[in-house]
């Protein structure tokens, strides 16, 4: 009896014919269906059609950003490059910190499975970027999260936010991970697409890099992790109709499952197999599954690979190649191992009961064959598939409703002048969703596992010690003011860029590296396009001013409704070092006479501000103005003064101006203070709530402030002191204006989420 | 002296419990789920953490671990036991103490700076401590509702055996805010909250863990 | 192959808040009849051959010991299930 061969083979493929293959179905164009027939010489088969279909999508291949991205390097000194041990290309980028020790970090997002999901989106989020920094090579250190949704009073939100949040904590928490910090922002614009982006922080000795490469004929290539099973591959099961299958499709589900449980034991693994110096070559499966492992793997190698497919250990025996491939089941990693070395790298995975299958081995040659119970269904160049995708030039063109917004100013706005009317436009802005108080998410994730989490939310910048010898740590932001990218997405990225790299200073780090996760609409749209580029070439310019540069980052395109797109939203995050973490500033006013000082200028600039968007719904005009320069004297200022011990606080000053910076000051750990804005701007209600860029709000310890006022005289940083801590104050009291009591801060600041979601 | 500390799959802060230790000056002895030995250890920490995923139960698959066959008996006979947090589910499950640990009442994982009220100071975890002192710990969990049924309870409190109760609002539905209690002997102590991260300045809320560790110090000197 | 189905509930005089929540969001979906929720588990084994007498016995000595916390916890049935 024949056995009907149940698979596309090459050898069918090759065989000529007029097969119709469901390109279009999974998501590929016409010429790009007919550049994988040049590069194979033949139709793909249906397993290679089902790789160059993922891997050449929009989120794996970054085809529509990719031209864009040589800004990065053609704003990247020498200088700058000295301090990258690993750069853009890797899974993440690696930067010397100093003393021997080396730290990775990456923020990426998981936009759309968590509007689908929430939990499972924002937990595999999470998992997925965890398993980047470990790839490296790292022990992850801490994450951070950047979450943005709708109105926060919208039903949507109560769907999402809640899950969102639980999901992140759920996973990184049983991971061990301290969370040290995040953003939670509401914006009409995110209603239908929330952005959940996740940042992870890892540590490691500089000579324990690993790299995401495949070198040397007749090294293994291991399967090590959770089975496989039919996770994520929602749209290839289109593919089942290809072949001689009369059951018709099968439905798969869309959504990945996350277990953490998986993970940590993955992490004490690897951990494990690094020390024991076994690992080769190391990728972990994230989107697109086994078909970017092996060809990215290869690609980065130094010849091909070959791969028995059935040998994959599966949680559901009914899968079929295609799916396989597809997969995106959670917790699955993939290292090149040499023959010696195999014993040892085994007897480690059974130790702590992780699977592990020798599933092919690197070869010699330039291909990536993959078989199928002894029948070949792929073999491609790799590098097609991983690195040489679709670059596409994309139409840009400045939005026609630009000019319009930007001179819808502020202006004519009504604005409060009396102290009466300031004191309750600070109550209300202080009550309002984006500058209320957020313990009611913080409060969910674990801060203290590892012991080594020196400041963490509501304070500037997360800060975690590396060496528990010496004290040296890093310190992380992560920022974005989508409003102010609106209205000029050049300015915006550098704001953002900007305000990472303050307030990583203003907790006393010396800022170092960059990551990104650029959150746009739809790449179809010219003046998304426009957008993209705009933030991109803000962001690498204004690195390159800096002197820190990108070490790695993300891009999500298409998060928009219709028409609507997200604000664009270029969250920008800096990594800084600390030699000694105890060092570090926290926000808070502490100290009975502190003196308090007012650093940078501040002007007319209620564009984009959290007022104008509270009170009067309004958004037009153009972001504040910003001074490189400025901030790095600045940041100089800072770091100085807080490795010296002259501060008793600082905290940046960003939404709702002075009065929130002087509001939370008062709130951390209920000390008052009495303040005077005469000497920051003459119209009080721009000294309050104007939103001016290279601020930060200090006091100084008592007996400090000449050292300090030295420091900001040789930096050229202007300065004015405004006050003093005085503990006797019960709450705030701003002279000849108005007076508000702790309690009644309080009320208003924590009262507002708990009021939507519950206790 | 020195301390065991037991990791599971799925242990969290067992590095943390190890930094504890040394912080006093005792060894910490790393003690291994599958292995059957304690490996003549003075005292033994079951830390904090998801060992197992918390699967089916916060520490139900745990308490069956080859190491356990060897501590159940140890702490019968009097070797000092701290459970932390996952310890403390685990020191339950195994019916070395009494009661059992649910889901917060609030169905949310909560971490904040605990303030505690300190009840027993016979403990051979907590002689260093004062009684009726406040102290402030981190409580960091998702199942940490303490639960026995009432005549269980009315022997806990008769017998002077609950160690640490909640101050201030409840902060997981724990009956009659039980934070923490001990077996008859003394010996064996479980609570939720981490002591282990309250000992270093700069890296938690305050310093007052430290009187934990070097509580089992002393008694075990002496 | 036989299965074996072991049903676990919280004890009723112990706190239930998922069980708790389900009753709240149940008014939310048109059920407003409903006075209370209490949730449990299910476990089903999976046994080579027939399901025999002693594996009833064994099921129910590993419900009492490892499936359930007999603290919180009551076993409510442990039952053959007849094959599809």
């Amino acid at each position: 009896m024949t056995v009907v061969s149940r698979v596309d083979t090459v050898e069918s493929a090759a065989a000529g014919g007029d097969a119709v293959q469901p390109w279009r179905e999974l998501g590929l164009k016409e010429d790009e269906y007919d550049n994988i027939r040049e590069i194979l010489g033949r139709r793909p088969t249906s397993a290679e059609l089902a790789m160059y279909s993922v891997m050449w999508s929009e989120h794996c291949s970054y085809k529509s950003s990719k031209i864009h991205f040589a800004l990065w390097g053609e704003n990247t000194t020498d200088a700058m490059r000295e301090k990258l041990l690993v750069g853009i290309g890797e899974n993440a980028g690696v930067v010397d910190i100093g003393d021997g020790w080396a730290v990775t970090f990456k923020v990426e997002s998981h936009n759309h499975p968590s509007y689908v999901e929430p939990y499972q989106g924002a937990a595999t989020g999470v998992g997925g970027i965890v398993r980047d920094i470990m790839s490296m090579g790292a022990r992850p250190i801490a994450v951070m999260d950047p979450l943005r949704f709708g109105n926060l009073h919208h039903p949507d939100t109560l769907r999402v936010l809640p899950g969102i949040v639980a999901g992140i904590g759920g996973y990184g928490n049983c991971l061990g991970l301290p969370n040290i910090g995040g953003e939670v922002v509401f914006d009409e614009c995110y209603q239908g697409n929330p952005l959940v982006n996740a940042l992870c922080v890892g540590a490691m000795r500089i000579e324990d890099i690993h790299l995401a490469s495949a070198r040397g004929a007749g090294n293994k290539v291991v399967l090590f992790g959770a089975k496989t099973g039919g996770d994520g591959i929602g749209g290839v099961s289109v593919l089942a109709s290809e072949t001689f299958d009369e059951g018709g499709p099968t439905k798969r589900p869309s959504v990945q499952v996350g277990d953490p449980f998986a993970e940590k034991v993955l992490i004490e693994c690897c951990l494990e197999l690094y020390a024991a110096k076994v690992v080769a070559g190391i990728q972990d499966l994230g989107g697109a599954g086994l078909s970017c492992a092996t060809s990215e793997l290869a690609s980065n190698g130094d010849g091909g690979m070959r791969v028995e497919l059935d040998l994959v250990p599966l949680r559901d025996a009914s899968l079929r190649p295609e799916e396989i491939l597809m997969s995106e089941s959670q917790e699955r990693m993939m290292a090149v191992v040499e023959p010696q070395h195999l014993d040892r790298f085994l007897e480690i995975t059974d130790r702590w009961d992780v699977e592990a299958t020798v599933i092919g081995e690197v070869t010699d040659g330039d291909r990536l064959v993959i078989t199928w119970h002894g029948e070949t269904i792929v073999d491609v160049p790799p590098r097609s598939v991983a690195h040489d995708g679709p670059v596409y030039q994309r139409p840009l063109g400045r939005p026609a409703y630009l000019d319009a917004l930007q001179q819808n100013e502020t202006r004519g706005l009504e604005r409060p002048v009396t102290g009466q009317q300031l004191r309750a436009t600070l109550l209300t802005l202080l009550g309002s969703p984006n500058l209320c108080d957020k313990s009611w998410v913080t409060k969910q994730y674990d801060r203290y596992v590892m012991g080594n989490t020196a400041l963490a939310m509501p304070d500037d910048a997360g800060v975690v010690r590396v060496d528990e010898e010496t004290g040296r740590g890093v310190a992380i932001s992560t920022d974005c003011n989508g409003r102010f990218a609106k209205l000029d997405p050049y300015a915006g990225a550098q704001l953002a860029l900007a305000e990472a790299y303050r307030n990583v200073a203003t907790a006393g780090a010396v800022p170092l590296a960059v990551t990104d996760c650029l959150n746009f609409g739809s790449p179809e749209d010219p003046g998304v396009m426009w957008q993209f580029r705009e933030a991109v070439r803000g962001i690498a310019e204004g690195c390159k001013a800096l002197g820190i540069p990108v070490t790695g980052g993300n891009v999500s395109f298409y998060n928009q409704t219709g028409d609507i797109a997200i604000h664009p939203t270029p969250v920008v995050g800096v990594l800084g070092v600390m030699e000694d973490v105890t060092t570090r500033t926290s926000t808070g006013f502490q100290t009975d006479g502190s003196p308090v000082f007012l650093l940078g200028t501040t002007r007319a600039e209620l564009d984009g501000s959290e007022w104008a968007h509270v009170v009067h719904r309004h958004l037009g005009g153009r972001p504040p103005s910003y001074d490189l320069d400025h901030e790095q004297r600045l940041a100089g200022v800072l770091t100085t003064a807080a490795r010296e011990g002259y501060l008793d606080a600082a905290h940046d000053l960003s939404e709702g101006g002075l009065a929130q910076a002087l509001a939370e000051s008062v709130l951390r750990h209920g000390v008052g203070v009495r303040v005077s804005v005469k000497h920051v701007h003459e119209d009080p209600f721009v000294a309050l709530f104007s939103e001016s860029a290279g601020r930060v709000l200090v006091s100084a310890v008592p007996g400090s402030e000449d050292d300090l006022l030295a420091l900001v005289e040789d930096a050229g940083v202007p300065t004015v002191r405004i006050g003093t801590v005085d503990t006797s104050v019960d709450g705030l009291i701003v002279d000849h204006l108005f007076e508000a009591d702790l309690v009644e801060l309080r009320d208003r600041h924590t009262g507002t989420l708990p009021a939507v979601f519950g206790p | 002296m020195r301390i065991g500390v037991v990791t599971f799959p799925g242990s969290l802060d067992d590095r943390d419990a190890a930094r504890a230790v040394r912080a006093v000056g005792a060894e910490a002895v790393a003690l291994w789920h599958a292995d059957r030995t304690l490996r003549d250890v003075d005292a033994v920490i079951l830390p904090g953490g998801f060992s197992y995923g918390d699967y089916l139960r916060c520490g139900a698959i745990a308490r069956f671990a080859p190491v356990m066959e060897e501590l159940v008996p140890a702490a019968q006979g009097g070797l000092p036991v701290l459970g932390i947090c996952n310890g403390f589910q685990i020191l339950c499950e195994s019916h070395l103490l009494p009661g059992a640990l649910i889901r917060n009442d609030h169905r949310k994982f909560v971490c904040v700076d605990q303030k505690l009220r300190v009840e027993n100071t016979s403990t051979t975890w907590t002689s260093d401590l004062e009684l009726g002192s406040h102290i402030r710990i981190p409580l960091k969990n998702g199942e940490g509702g303490f639960v026995a049924d009432v005549p269980t309870l009315e022997r806990l409190e008769g017998d002077g055996r609950i160690v640490f109760r909640y101050a201030g609002k409840n902060p997981n539905g724990s009956y009659r805010a039980i934070a923490g209690i001990t077996n008859e002997r003394g010996n064996v102590v479980g609570l939720m909250p981490h002591p282990e991260h309250a000992i270093e300045e700069g890296f938690g809320p305050s310093t007052d863990g430290l009187a934990f560790f070097t509580s089992v110090l002393s008694r075990v000197a002496a | 192959m036989g299965r074996i189905v072991v049903d676990v509930m919280l004890k009723p005089e112990i706190l239930d808040p998922q069980g708790q929540a389900v009753a709240g969001a149940l008014p939310r979906l048109g059920f407003d009849r409903i006075t209370d929720v209490r949730q449990g588990k299910r476990f089903v084994l999976t046994v080579d051959g027939d399901v025999t007498e002693q594996h009833l016995t064994r099921a129910r000595e590993a419900a009492e010991t490892l499936l359930s916390n007999p603290v919180i916890e009551d076993v409510v049935a442990v039952t053959a299930e007849a094959d599809a």
